[in-house]
């Protein structure tokens, strides 16, 4: 089974996944910052559990960003609030894994322990800053309250600190925006106050879900800019959750795809857009509309539907829409059908997929 | 000089509209009396060919869904004309309005809310035929099995109700609802901004292939400058209620003359890890349409601004200057900017 931080290269040697960028020989690695191990989580439903994560790791390391993607369904939402236990319980619950956070399992951490991490050592962003911002406190009285709790500040001291960190994430006249309510605010400068607040707290992990998704294409620009700049000056490791490839691609050291709750392909991020190894990964990106690409040349499609998490398949999940299988001997066929591939490398390549045959390249 | 034999005259455009504007009053106070006003549609002008397709784009509060709402009349326009088929809609009342709407048809952007839950996908695909009095039932049904099929969808799912559906089902009984009455013109608001990229890359093939087979005109607006490439013979940008630039998509695309459209091109997240995300293109964020800016609605973030266009409205010009005196040709490549030659 894929262990998440450790990898075989194809020289045999061992390699940190959180290095993806700069492969290096393992010598008594230390521990990456936060390590995901086999996590599960379900939905209880009237038809019974729904698998919406099942069995998923990833690690990530200071000053690295990690790309979480997928489509609506796919269990990158869950994976991230799984991270902080953030789970609505009922009818969620993490039925299994290890979430290795500086070496303790926040898994099995005493509720009483974890107002310590959320906001603090993790900041989380969501799409929509209007669920994270109180409505009825003016954005000094929040940003101030993450200053007292982590740090013990002041009022005077917490307004300078906020003050400053507005102007940081691009804000004009922050001493009128401190006295403002969310709704006076537009989307694009409560996205930024959220960042802000996430900030604040100097966090060692970003968890972003979906942070530019509501914006404009200039706003975006705007804070995806922002954030890696902060990310260079902090150091900071981030995981990064969207649907929207290109974002990845301009943020991403290295992404993990995801499909129907489990990582089907896991790479640095060129390694990803160049060469993948699983056909939903290429299909995923074939079916962009680029630039240049006219109505003349018709976009490529995934035919089908997303089995259902209630009873998935025995197989890979993707074996009924996947056009590869489709050109294989029938007994490799029946293969994808029966036996659920495991997230291996892929020989040849800094890829993992869970894939019995993948694009390029033998499976080891 | 004139050549010895005029080349055929290019086809009437199907949808011609002439300085539309559309301004929304903005009350408060004690008396509710009338604060200022809200410019969301301000002098637009623009025509689409028959079988072509017209992408509109432009960001949040740009005034390209109004423009959408307005041009079949959902909304009455504050001045100007909207000729459809060589017939002004701005003015049509009673009858002619509903036979000339008749042909203008909508799909709009949520496939979940833009489905009445209570009814059949069958029944809601018939029910323009039943508002229009066209055919006998059996006849009706005989032609929702007909669209389903255009669609990708197959008539047996005519019983079924809308939440049996996913996203990108419903988006086509969105399409086949909008094709029962053989429309001329699709206006379609953000169609596919609400589904996941597989699925949306099968909606708009299929939105080519109606065009192709049905010979459609297409308005198609959206935020989304890689699908209005894709689909758009012609690209209209817009801000702040005014169409920016306009032009062949190839040419607006390729040699983006206003200041906005190359900052909206280069905000575009591209899938190549190579362009990494380094600086945005503009600053600041779209000022507000009650009180826009002087001259020039773009000169607060434009980084090209000068003195000058703090005052002056630019027009909406020719940015070949050997063309600028061809006020009505169709091809124009027209952008609002003082300095769009120099640039």
């Amino acid at each position: 089974m894929f262990q998440g931080h450790s990898l075989k290269t194809a020289a045999g040697r061992h390699v940190s996944m959180t290095r993806f960028g700069a492969p290096m020989p393992r010598r008594d690695p230390p521990l990456p910052l936060l390590e995901v191990q086999d996590l599960e989580v379900a939905f209880a439903t009237d038809a019974g559990p729904l698998r919406a994560v099942d069995g998923v790791s990833f690690a990530v390391d200071r000053n690295r960003t990690l790309g979480l993607v997928g489509e609506s369904g796919c269990g990158k939402s869950v994976s991230a609030l799984a991270v902080l236990r953030l789970i609505p319980n009922p009818p969620g619950r993490i039925t299994a894994g290890r979430v290795l956070w500086k070496e303790r399992d926040l898994l099995r951490l005493p509720a009483r322990q974890l107002p310590a991490i959320r906001g603090a050592e993790i900041a989380m962003i969501f799409q929509d800053p209007m669920t994270s911002l109180n409505p009825v406190f003016t954005i000094e009285q929040q940003l101030g309250e993450v200053l007292r709790i982590r740090f013990g500040q002041g009022r005077r001291q917490a307004r300078a600190r906020a003050r400053e960190m507005l102007a940081t994430v691009g804000i004009a006249d922050p001493d009128r925006r401190l006295q403002n309510y969310p709704h006076e605010l537009s989307g694009g400068m409560k996205q930024r106050i959220m960042i802000a607040m996430a900030l604040l707290a100097e966090p060692d992990l970003l968890i972003a879900d979906e942070p530019t998704t509501a914006l404009d294409v200039t706003i975006q620009a705007q804070i995806l800019a922002l954030i890696r700049e902060l990310q260079q000056r902090t150091g900071m490791a981030m995981v990064l959750i969207t649907h929207d490839l290109g974002v990845v691609a301009g943020v991403c050291d290295e992404v993990a795809v995801m499909y129907a709750g489990r990582i089907v392909e896991h790479a640095p991020s060129a390694a990803i857009f160049e060469n993948s190894q699983h056909p939903y990964t290429r299909g995923l990106l074939a079916s962009i509309p680029r630039k240049g690409r006219r109505k003349e040349s018709r976009l490529a499609t995934i035919e089908g539907v997303v089995p259902s998490l209630l009873e998935p398949p025995p197989g890979c999940r993707f074996a009924e829409r996947c056009p590869r299988r489709r050109e294989l001997p029938e007994a490799d066929q029946r293969r994808c059908r029966q036996v659920d591939p495991e997230l291996l490398p892929v020989a040849g390549t800094p890829n993992a997929a869970a894939c019995h045959y993948p694009c390029s390249g033998e499976r080891r | 000089m004139q050549p010895m034999t005029e080349p055929a005259a290019p086809p009437p455009p199907l949808l011609d509209v002439r300085d539309l504007r559309k301004h929304y009053p903005v009350r408060g106070g004690l008396f509710a009396t009338q604060q200022a006003t809200v410019k969301a549609v301000d002098g637009v002008s623009l025509r689409v060919r028959p079988g072509e397709t017209l992408g509109l784009v432009g960001e949040s509060g740009c005034g390209k869904s109004t423009l959408g709402r307005t041009i079949p009349r959902l909304e009455d326009p504050t001045a100007g004309e909207v000729y459809f088929a060589g017939r002004n809609l701005a003015e049509a009342r009673g009858r002619e309005l509903f036979a000339l709407r008749r042909q203008i048809q909508i799909i709009f952007q949520d496939p979940y809310a833009s489905l009445n839950p209570r009814m059949t996908v069958g029944e809601i695909v018939r029910e323009p035929l039943a508002v229009h009095r066209r055919g006998r039932r059996a006849d009706q049904q005989r032609r929702v099995a007909e669209l389903l099929e255009l669609v990708g969808l197959s008539a047996d799912v005519s019983d079924r109700y809308p939440h049996e559906f996913s996203g990108g089902q419903r988006q086509r009984v969105g399409i086949a609802r909008a094709l029962t009455l053989e429309p001329k013109l699709i206006i379609a608001d953000e169609p596919v901004s609400a589904l996941d990229v597989s699925v949306q890359s099968q909606v708009l093939n299929l939105l080519v292939e109606l065009q192709e087979r049905l010979g459609l005109t297409y308005l198609f607006i959206s935020h989304d400058l890689s699908v209005v490439e894709y689909l758009s013979d012609t690209i209209a940008v817009m801000y702040l209620g005014k169409i920016m630039e306009i032009g062949p998509a190839r040419a607006v695309f390729e040699a983006p003359a206003h200041p906005y459209t190359r900052a909206l091109i280069e905000a575009i997240p591209e899938p190549d890890p190579r362009r990494r995300v380094r600086h945005a293109p503009v600053r600041g964020e779209t000022p507000s349409p009650i009180n826009p800016p002087s001259g020039c609605v773009f000169h607060t973030r434009c980084p090209y601004a000068v003195e000058a266009c703090r005052g002056v409205v630019p027009p909406l010009e020719a940015v070949d200057p050997a063309r600028r005196g061809q006020a009505d040709a169709d091809d124009l490549h027209r952008a609002a900017c003082i300095r769009k030659d120099e640039i």
